[in-house]
């Protein structure tokens, strides 16, 4: 088959896939977006069966993925799970829609009502961007004093998104978190990010540790992607002390280079071989 | 391996023979990450990498 390689940057992920292709001797096709022009009424010459999308920025990877799929071509993830993935409010309406456990949220447009509802969630409480990643300008507030600090300095960011609070109950969880990955109804492989930052991202410095994925890890993960439409996703789970396993968020364009590092797992050719084990028919 | 020129303090950096456009490379000498780049006449060069933005990551 002919594989498109959607990307922005290239990383140990888009080379490790673009690999995987040739190694099970498909043909990649590398997609530079920045370096290119796109037309919406005209095809765009691309001879792809289908498309991974690898955009790190997730503009250009909605924009892009919606282009590709004007034009016919089938794309990994698409529209719709890069959406719900990417916006973490959407992703905690389709958990909960699915009975997914996930940590208690709740929604508030202005301060006084975000107050209101992180006292019945009981303090500390986090908030969170609606879309953000790398652990970006997530908070913990542990006394309603720091709360409205938060929220004062989030309503007076530029971005309007910010006035929507995203309020959520603190995990108290281990020193770490589980990433597990989710590839097309499957959880080959998953790792702990450890850290003494309550942000266990590896982007922050978390390290990552090969973690096994019972079935009740797997249980949970086919529920967690199904429910925001499948595909190729990673998964984030916490593990309270109190409720056991919950969905903490999706993601929709995966970073792999930690787990492949500590695993030794193979999963850009999972990713691919499984991709095209199911867009083939 | 060809070698390129850091745009920030003229440095020359090898790139391998299989780098993609986009891919980065840091200059040994001044530090600066540098994104490979091909011009329209597939002339290849180096360029200062983009920042991070907002609304990258996963
Ligand atoms: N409700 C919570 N309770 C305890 N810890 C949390 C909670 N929410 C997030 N964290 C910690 O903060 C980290 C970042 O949160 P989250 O994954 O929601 O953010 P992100 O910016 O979307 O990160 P990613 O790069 O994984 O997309 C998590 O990995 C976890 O360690
Ligand atoms: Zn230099």
């Amino acid at each position: 088959m002919n594989i498109g390689l959607s990307y922005d940057v290239v990383r140990f992920e888009e080379k490790a896939l673009l690999q995987s292709i040739n190694n099970l001797g498909h043909k990649p096709l590398p997609i530079h977006v920045v370096a290119r022009e796109f037309w919406i009424n005209e095809g765009n010459g691309l001879d792809a069966d289908f498309i991974i999308q690898r955009c790190v920025s997730y503009n250009r990877a909605a924009a892009t993925t919606a282009i590709f799929e004007r034009s016919g071509y089938i794309v990994v993830n698409n529209t719709q799970v890069l959406r719900n993935s990417a916006d973490k409010l959407l992703t905690s309406c389709l958990l909960a829609r699915k009975n997914v456990p996930t940590p208690v949220t709740a929604i508030a447009l202005n301060r006084e009502t975000a107050l209101k509802a992180a006292r019945k969630i009981g303090f500390p409480v986090v908030v969170k961007p609606i879309s953000g990643s790398w652990g970006r300008n997530i908070a913990r507030a542990f006394d309603e004093q720091s709360l409205l600090d938060i929220l004062e300095l989030r309503e007076n960011m530029p971005n309007p998104q910010m006035k929507i609070h995203y309020i959520q109950e603190h995990v108290d969880k281990p020193e770490r978190d589980i990433r597990a990955f989710y590839v097309w109804g499957e959880v080959p492989v998953a790792i702990y990010r450890v850290s003494k930052n309550w942000k266990t991202n590896t982007a922050l410095g978390g390290k990552a540790q090969p973690c096994p994925v019972t079935d009740e890890l797997a249980d949970l993960v086919i529920k967690a992607g199904d429910a925001v439409g499948g595909g190729v996703l990673g998964v984030d789970v916490l593990e309270s002390r109190e409720k056991g396993m919950l969905v903490n968020e999706v993601n929709g364009v995966v970073e792999f280079r930690n787990t492949v590092l500590v695993t030794g797992y193979d999963l850009p050719t999972k990713i691919v071989e499984k991709s095209v084990e199911v867009l083939k028919r | 391996m060809p070698s390129l020129n850091c745009p920030v303090c003229g440095a020359s950096v090898e790139v391998p023979n299989d780098a993609l456009p986009g891919e980065l490379f840091e200059c040994g000498d001044c530090g600066a990450q540098l994104e490979y780049f091909m011009d329209e006449k597939n002339t290849a060069s180096l360029k200062v990498a983009e920042e991070v933005a907002e609304d990258w990551g996963q």
